[in-house]
C-alpha cells in the first residue's frame, strides 16, 4: 500500500516520516523513530505495555494506527524526564520499588503521569482504578501504589505535573 | 499481531465519509474507537480494504440537551460520557454503565456509538439504550432517519444500520425527577464483557412502581428487554418476592452462549441476580438513598 | 559509643548484606532505556513469523509455498525439509527428550510450529506466514491424560514409538513418558493398612501459564565471515544454551555466544528452547543476516512451556489425633506432545518428593506416572521451584482434609505434626535433608498477628446466619537451590554456579555470574554480598550476568536457585580475595598476618586499632610492586561452586476470604505472610518478590487455566480469557519474617522468590474450601473462578432465595 507521510509532536520535538496505513503507533514509535520504551506485551489490546500519551489522554498505542497520529501530540517514558531531572513519578517508582523487570514500567509511569493530572490526590482505591488498564506480572502492584502516591505528593508540594 | 494492508480514509465531514460508504461497498469498514475492529484486524480475523476513520468528521461529537432530549454525538468517547455532569444529572444510567466498560485506555478511544453499532452482545451500551428507551440517528447518502433502540438490535454483529450509513447521534429522554437507575455487572476481572448485567430504571408513584424497564446484557444474541419481569413489577409494591419473580422471569427469557466466562446455567443465574440487584439498586435510588 | 556509631556508619555506606538499599538497575528501565530481545536492532536484520497448525493432531500432506514467496517483503520459507541438511529439524529438550522444530510430517499439538517465514519487516513475514498452504489429514486428538495410556489411544509419538525409554526408564505404552517414584512403598503400604485413621483425595493442579510480561524471542546473528553464532535470547540460562546450541549445530562452544540482556520477567517460561529460537538460528547460518523471531501473546500462552497439569491422589494415614504416620501421594502428569521441561536426570518429576512438606512423617511413598497427550508441552515452569508447587499444593491440602476428618483444628493439626527445631538439620522419608527451620514460632506469630481465635469465632458467627467466611493456612517448606551435581544435572551438566569478581586499582569491583536475572534485582543484591564481603560500597560494584562471553558458566536463574548458589559463589570467591587482602595488608603494615582482625572495610592490627588498611588502599597495592614475596599482582578471584545441599526457606501464611453466596465470587479480605529465607540481603527486594510471587499464587488459585475442547482446540488463550489480575483484583499483602540461617550457605542465605508462589497457592485454596467445610466438603478444584465456586454453592442449595 502507498506510504504516508506523517508528522506529529513526539516528545515536544516535531517528528516526519513515512508509514504504510496499517502500521501501529506503537511499531512506528518504537521501529523508525527509535523510541523503544513502550513496550508490546499482547496483541488484544489489554496489557497497556504500550501506554503513551496522546493527544493528552492514555491511550495504548497499539491500538491506535500511526497515521491517526498525523498533527496529534505524542509522549513517551523518554519524554518524562525534563533537561535530565527525573520526573517525580520515576523518582517514586525508584524509591519506594515500584519495578522489577521494568517491562510495564514505562506503561505504568505514561499512564500515571496522566492519571495524577485528571485526579492529583487521589485515594489508593481510585489509583487501582486507574492503573487497571496496565498489567504488572513482578511486583503485585502494592509498591507501584506507593509510587503514585509519593509522586502525587511531591507534585503536590512543589505544584508541578 | 499486524493488520494485513488496507487503504486509509480520514474525510473530515460526514457526506465525505458516507460517499466513501458508498464507493467502497463491503470492502469498506467505519473506524470508530477502534479499539473492537483493530484488535480484530491485527488477529487477521477482519480484513477490510478500506477504513474510514470517523475521528476527524465534524458535527460527531458532543452532549447537549434540547427538547428534553440529551443529544450525544456518536464519536463521545466512554470517557467523556462519564465526565459530562449533564449526563449525570440527566440520564446517569448512561455515565454509570461506561464506568464498567473496559480500562482508562480504552475508555478514552471507545465510543457510545462504535459500542452501539458494533452489534456486539457483550457491550453494554445496548441494554442501556434499550432501557433509556432511546432512539438513533441514522444517516445515509440521501436522507436521515431517527430509528428507536427497541428493535435496532437484530443478532450477533447484525443492526438495523444499513450498509450505506453511519449511525450519527444517540438521544435519550432526560430523565423525570425521582427516576430509580442501575447497571449491575458481573464479570471475571476489570475490564471484561459482561458474565451477565442488568439495566433498570424505573419510576415510583409513592411507593408503587409506576414504570419500569429492564434489559440484559450478554444473555443472548443480543440485549434483552425483560419484558415480562417488568410486568411482573408494573403498578406494585416492590418487595423481595416480587424482586424473586422479576428476576425468574428474566432468567426466563436467557440464551446465553457458553464461554469462559460461564456456561449457560451459571450465566442465566447471574442475570437473574443482576437483575435482583440492578432492581434493589435503582429502587434505592428512587427512594433518593 | 563513638566506636560503635563509627562502625555503623562505615557499615551504612557500604549499603551491603541487610540494606534496603535503593536498585541499582532502576535508572534505565525508569528512563525507558533497557533492552530487551524486540529493542534490538541488526543492519539487515529480518523478520521471522511462524506458520502454525490448527489442529491438535494431524499428518502434514504437503506445504505450499509459493504464495507466500510472492508476498512483497518475504525472504524464505522454512519447512522441515530445509532443515534436514543441518540435522536440525528435531532437536534434543532438556528433559532427555527430543521435540520437533518445524513439523516433520506430523503435528502433536495445536498451534505447533510448521514453517517459519522470513520477511524484510514483521508485517511482511506475516504477510507471508498468512499465505503459506498446509495440507493437514486430522487425526483424534487426547486430550485427557487419563486417557493417553488406553490400548487402542492414537500414538501421539510416532518418531518414538519404537523407543522402549525416553531418558527416565522404561515406558509400557507409546504415549507413556516415565514412572518415577521415591520412598517406601512396602512400608508405606503396611502403615496405611493398619492405621486409624486414613484420608484420600483426588487433587487437581490444573494447567496453567507463567505469561510474563515479555513474551519469548531471540535475534540470531551469524557471521559467515568469522563463523561466530551471536544469539540475543530471551533466556534464563544463557550458557546452558550455548552448550545445547554447540551440540545441536555443531559450531565449538567458543564461537557461539548467547547474551541475555534485560529479560521482561521469565518465571520458568524462559527456560526452555523453543524451535522459534533453532528456526531463527538455522536461518541466519544459512543467510549471513540477523534473524529476529518474536513471539505473540496468543503463540506464547499456547506453545511455550506451561506448568503443573498434575492428576494427583493424595493419601495420609494418622493416628486419631491427627499425627500422620505415613503419607502416599501419586500423580498422573500430563507433559503435552514433547517432554521438553528442564529436568535432572535422576529427577524427571523435579523435586516433587518434597511433598512430606513441614511435616515429620515417618513413611512415605510417592509416585508419577507421565504421559503425552496432544497439548502443547511444558510442565515444570512457573515459580514452582520443579514440581513443588505440585507438591506443596498436595501436602497443604491434605493436612487440612486430615484436619477435617479428625475434627482437629487446621493450625492445631499443623502443630502437631511440624519437624520440631531441635530436629534439625532433619532428613525427610525422601532423603532431603532440611537445613533448618524454625516452624512453630513463625506460626504462632500469624497466628497471632491476624487474632486467628477471633476469626474463628466470627466465621462461626457467620456460618450460623448462613454466610460464606473461609480461613486458609498454609505453612509450607520449600526446596530451592539446585544443586548439588551429584544429584541435580541438565543434559548431564552439574547445576553449580559461579562468580568472577575484579577489584580495580581505586577500589572498585567487577562481578561477574553465571545466574541471569529476570527482574529479581542481582544487580543490586550481589553487590550488597559482595560490599559486605570486601568491605567496598555496593554502588562501586557492578554486576554482569548473562553474556557467555564475559561471564563465567552457571546454570542460570530459575527454581530459585540465585542466592543458594551464585549468591554463596560470590560470597566464597570475595572471602577468597579477602584471604589475599589480609596478606598484603599484613605486608604493608608490617605485621603477621595473625596479628590483624578484619573490620567492616580495613584490617587493623590487634591492640592497635589505628593501624589499618582499608581495602581500598590494599587493591592499590594489589597492583603496585609493594606486595608480599611471591604474590601474584591483582586482587581477583573466580569460585564455582557446587553446593553441598539445596536449601530449604519456610514460610507460614494466612488467608482470609468472604464469598459472595450468590455469584460464587471470592474477596479476600487479608493476606498475612510471614516468610523465613535466612540470612536477609535486601528487605525491600524480598518484600517485592512476596508481592509478586503472592499475586502470581492469587492469579493460579482464582482464576488462571489453559481449556481445551475435545479436538484439543484452546479454548481460551489470550489475555481476553488467561487471568492475569490488575491492580483492582489484587488484594493488599501483609508480610512479615523470621531468620533460620542456612547452616551450609557461606551467608546463611536460602532463595525466597518462589516461596510466596508455592506456599500462597495452597492458601487461597484452603481459605475457600474451609468456608464450606462445615457443610462437609472437603476439596474443590482450582481455579476458583466464580463459576466454579458458584458450582458448589448451587449444589448444596446455599443460593436460594426466600
Amino acid at each position: 500500500m502507498a506510504k504516508k507521510n506523517i508528522s506529529f509532536t513526539l516528545n515536544g520535538g516535531q517528528v516526519e516520516t513515512l508509514v504504510e496505513p496499517r502500521e501501529l503507533l506503537i511499531h512506528v514509535l518504537r521501529e523508525q523513530l527509535g523510541l523503544t520504551g513502550s513496550h508490546i506485551g499482547c496483541e488484544t489490546s489489554h496489557c497497556g505495555a504500550c501506554t503513551v500519551d496522546f493527544n493528552g489522554k492514555s491511550v495504548k498505542s497499539c491500538t491506535v494506527l500511526a497515521v491517526q497520529a498525523e498533527g496529534g501530540t505524542v509522549i513517551t517514558v523518554e519524554g518524562l524526564a525534563k533537561n535530565g531531572a527525573l520526573h517525580p513519578l520515576q523518582e517514586g517508582f525508584m524509591q519506594e520499588h515500584g519495578l522489577q523487570c521494568g517491562y510495564c514500567t514505562p506503561g505504568m509511569l505514561m499512564r500515571s503521569y496522566r492519571f495524577l493530572q485528571e485526579i492529583p490526590n487521589p485515594t489508593e482505591e481510585q489509583i487501582r482504578s486507574g492503573l487497571s488498564g496496565n498489567i504488572c506480572r513482578c511486583t503485585g502492584y502494592q509498591n507501584i501504589v506507593k509510587a503514585v502516591q509519593y509522586a502525587a505528593k511531591k507534585l503536590q508540594a512543589t505544584g508541578g505535573k | 499481531m499486524t493488520p494485513g494492508n488496507f487503504e486509509y480514509h480520514a474525510p473530515t465531514d460526514i457526506k465525505q465519509a458516507l460517499a466513501l460508504l458508498i464507493e467502497y461497498g463491503e470492502e469498506a469498514k467505519i473506524l470508530a474507537g477502534g479499539h473492537s475492529l483493530l484488535p480484530m484486524m491485527k488477529l487477521r480475523f477482519a480484513s477490510p480494504g478500506h477504513l474510514i476513520d470517523l475521528n476527524r468528521v465534524q458535527g460527531l461529537k458532543g452532549i447537549r440537551e434540547q427538547g428534553g432530549m440529551i443529544h450525544i454525538g456518536a464519536m463521545t468517547t466512554e470517557n467523556e460520557l462519564i465526565a459530562s455532569e449533564l449526563l449525570q444529572k440527566k440520564c446517569p444510567l448512561i455515565p454509570e454503565a461506561a464506568l464498567w466498560i473496559a480500562d482508562p485506555q480504552v475508555r478514552n478511544c471507545g465510543t457510545i456509538g462504535g459500542d452501539i453499532a458494533h452489534g456486539d452482545p457483550g457491550n453494554d451500551h445496548p441494554a442501556i439504550m434499550l432501557v433509556t428507551e432511546a432512539t438513533f440517528v441514522l444517516k445515509g447518502p440521501k436522507d436521515e432517519r431517527v430509528v428507536a433502540a427497541n428493535g435496532f438490535f437484530l443478532g450477533t454483529y447484525s443492526t438495523q444500520l444499513n450498509a450505506d450509513e453511519i449511525l450519527t447521534e444517540i438521544r435519550v429522554p432526560v430523565i423525570a425527577k425521582g427516576t430509580g437507575y442501575a447497571y449491575c455487572k458481573l464479570k471475571r476481572k476489570t475490564g471484561d464483557f459482561a458474565t451477565a448485567a442488568a439495566a433498570v430504571q424505573l419510576q415510583l408513584d409513592g411507593n408503587t412502581c409506576k414504570k419500569i424497564a429492564i434489559a440484559l446484557t450478554n444473555a443472548g444474541p443480543t440485549a434483552l428487554r425483560a419484558k415480562d419481569a417488568e410486568a411482573v413489577l408494573t403498578g406494585k409494591a416492590i418487595d423481595e418476592r416480587l424482586i424473586e419473580q422479576a428476576a425468574q422471569k428474566a432468567m426466563a427469557i436467557c440464551d446465553p452462549a457458553e464461554d469462559q466466562r460461564g456456561d449457560r446455567e451459571y450465566k442465566t443465574h447471574m442475570a437473574g441476580e443482576m437483575t435482583r440487584r440492578a432492581i434493589r439498586r435503582a429502587l434505592e435510588r428512587a427512594r433518593g438513598k | 559509643m563513638a566506636t560503635v556509631t563509627e562502625k555503623m556508619e562505615r557499615e551504612q555506606k557500604l549499603e551491603g548484606v541487610g540494606c534496603a538499599r535503593k536498585r541499582k538497575e532502576d535508572p534505565r528501565f525508569i528512563q525507558g532505556k533497557g533492552s530487551y530481545i524486540d529493542d534490538i536492532k541488526l543492519p539487515g536484520m529480518l523478520f521471522g513469523s511462524i506458520v502454525r497448525s490448527p489442529y491438535a493432531h494431524a499428518r502434514v500432506k504437503s506445504i505450499n509455498k509459493a504464495k507466500a514467496l510472492a508476498v512483497p517483503g518475504v525472504v524464505a520459507v522454512l519447512v522441515a525439509d530445509d532443515l534436514k541438511p543441518v540435522k536440525l529439524h528435531w532437536m534434543p529438550t532438556l528433559g532427555g527428550d527430543v521435540q520437533a522444530v518445524l513439523a516433520d510430517k506430523k503435528v502433536c499439538f495445536q498451534m505447533q510450529e510448521v514453517a517459519m517465514v522470513l520477511g524484510t519487516d514483521r508485517y511482511s513475514a506475516a504477510d507471508g506466514a498468512a499465505m503459506v498452504e498446509v495440507d493437514y489429514e486430522e487425526l483424534p486428538a487426547i486430550v485427557d491424560p487419563h486417557k493417553s495410556m488406553d490400548k487402542n489411544a492414537p500414538i501421539i509419538r510416532e518418531d518414538i514409538a519404537d523407543k522402549k525409554e525416553v531418558g527416565h526408564g522404561p515406558r509400557t505404552h507409546p504415549n507413556h513418558i516415565f514412572t518415577w517414584d521415591a520412598g517406601d512403598k512396602a512400608g508405606t503400604d503396611a502403615v496405611f493398612a493398619s492405621a486409624p485413621v486414613t484420608v484420600k483425595q483426588e487433587i487437581l493442579n490444573p494447567r496453567v501459564h507463567p505469561c510474563p510480561l515479555e513474551t519469548c524471542g531471540c535475534v540470531a546473528s551469524f557471521d559467515k565471515i568469522t563463523g561466530q553464532l551471536t544469539v540475543y535470547m530471551t533466556s534464563q540460562a544463557p550458557h546452558l544454551v550455548r552448550t545445547v546450541l554447540a551440540m545441536l549445530s555443531g559450531i565449538p562452544e567458543s564461537k557461539i555466544r548467547v547474551i541475555g540482556g534485560d529479560i521482561g520477567g521469565g518465571f520458568g517460561n524462559k527456560v526452555p528452547v523453543y524451535p522459534g529460537y533453532v528456526v531463527a538460528i538455522v536461518a541466519s547460518i544459512v543467510t549471513g543476516l540477523p534473524i529476529k523471531w518474536i513471539e505473540s501473546r496468543i503463540e506464547n500462552i499456547s506453545t511455550t512451556g506451561f506448568a503443573r497439569d498434575y492428576h494427583g491422589v493424595g493419601e495420609l494415614a494418622a493416628d486419631k489425633d491427627g499425627r500422620i504416620k505415613a503419607l502416599r501421594f501419586t500423580a498422573l502428569a500430563d507433559h503435552g506432545a514433547f517432554n521438553s521441561h528442564v529436568s535432572a536426570t535422576k529427577l524427571p518429576a523435579g523435586l516433587f518428593s518434597i511433598c512430606t512438606g513441614s511435616y515429620d512423617i515417618p513413611k512415605a511413598y510417592c509416585k508419577v506416572d507421565a504421559v503425552y497427550t496432544n497439548k502443547a508441552p511444558g510442565g515444570v515452569a512457573y515459580r514452582c521451584s520443579l514440581r513443588v508447587t505440585e507438591a506443596v499444593y498436595l501436602i497443604e491440602r491434605m493436612m487440612d482434609v486430615l484436619a477435617q476428618k479428625v475434627g482437629v483444628d487446621k493450625a492445631e493439626i499443623r502443630r502437631r505434626n511440624f519437624v520440631k527445631a531441635e530436629q534439625f538439620p532433619y532428613t525427610t522419608a525422601f532423603g532431603w535433608q532440611l537445613d533448618s527451620g524454625n516452624y512453630h514460632p513463625a506460626l504462632e506469630k500469624v497466628l497471632k498477628a491476624v487474632d486467628y481465635a477471633e476469626l474463628r469465632k466470627e466465621q462461626a458467627q457467620k456460618r450460623a446466619k448462613g454466610e460464606l467466611m473461609g480461613i486458609g493456612i498454609s505453612t509450607f517448606t520449600e526446596i530451592v537451590g539446585a544443586g548439588p551435581t551429584k544429584v541435580c544435572d541438565i543434559l548431564g551438566i552439574g547445576l553449580f554456579d559461579s562468580c568472577d569478581i575484579r577489584v580495580n586499582p581505586t577500589g572498585s569491583a567487577i562481578a561477574r555470574l553465571g545466574t541471569m536475572s529476570q527482574g529479581q534485582g542481582h544487580a543490586t543484591t550481589y553487590a550488597q554480598i559482595i560490599a559486605t564481603e570486601l568491605g567496598l560500597p555496593s554502588s562501586e560494584i557492578q554486576i554482569e550476568e548473562g553474556d557467555t562471553d564475559k561471564a563465567p558458566y552457571g546454570a542460570g536463574t530459575w527454581g530459585s536457585r540465585s542466592t543458594p548458589v551464585a549468591g554463596a559463589a560470590a560470597a566464597r570467591a570475595a572471602r577468597k580475595i579477602r584471604e589475599k587482602a589480609k596478606k598484603i595488608a599484613a605486608h604493608l603494615l608490617e605485621v603477621a598476618e595473625g596479628d590483624l582482625e578484619w573490620d567492616v572495610d580495613r584490617f587493623k592490627v590487634k591492640g592497635n586499632p589505628s593501624q589499618t588498611k582499608t581495602m581500598k588502599e590494599i587493591a592499590m597495592a594489589a597492583h603496585t610492586g609493594n606486595r608480599p614475596e611471591g604474590t601474584e599482582v591483582g586482587l581477583e578471584a573466580v569460585e564455582y561452586y557446587d553446593p553441598p545441599n539445596l536449601t530449604y526457606p519456610f514460610g507460614a501464611y494466612v488467608c482470609v476470604v468472604d464469598i459472595d453466596r450468590h455469584t460464587g465470587e471470592t474477596k479476600v479480605r487479608r493476606f498475612y505472610a510471614l516468610d523465613d529465607c535466612g540470612t536477609r540481603i535486601n528487605p525491600m527486594i524480598i518484600e517485592g518478590q512476596i508481592h509478586g510471587g503472592l499475586t502470581e499464587a492469587f492469579a493460579v488459585a482464582m482464576g488462571q487455566a489453559i481449556p481445551f475442547d475435545a479436538e484439543g482446540n484452546h479454548l481460551g488463550n489470550s489475555l481476553m480469557d488467561y487471568f492475569l489480575p490488575t491492580a483492582v483484583e489484587t488484594p493488599k499483602w501483609e508480610t512479615d519474617y523470621t531468620v533460620t540461617p542456612s547452616p551450609h550457605h557461606p551467608i546463611g542465605a536460602k532463595g525466597v522468590a518462589e516461596s510466596p508462589h508455592v506456599g500462597g497457592i495452597p492458601c487461597f485454596s484452603n481459605a475457600v474450601i474451609d468456608a464450606f467445610a462445615h457443610l462437609g466438603v472437603t476439596h474443590m478444584d482450582m481455579p476458583h473462578t466464580a463459576h466454579n465456586v458458584w458450582k458448589t454453592i448451587h449444589k448444596l442449595g446455599l443460593d436460594k432465595n426466600p
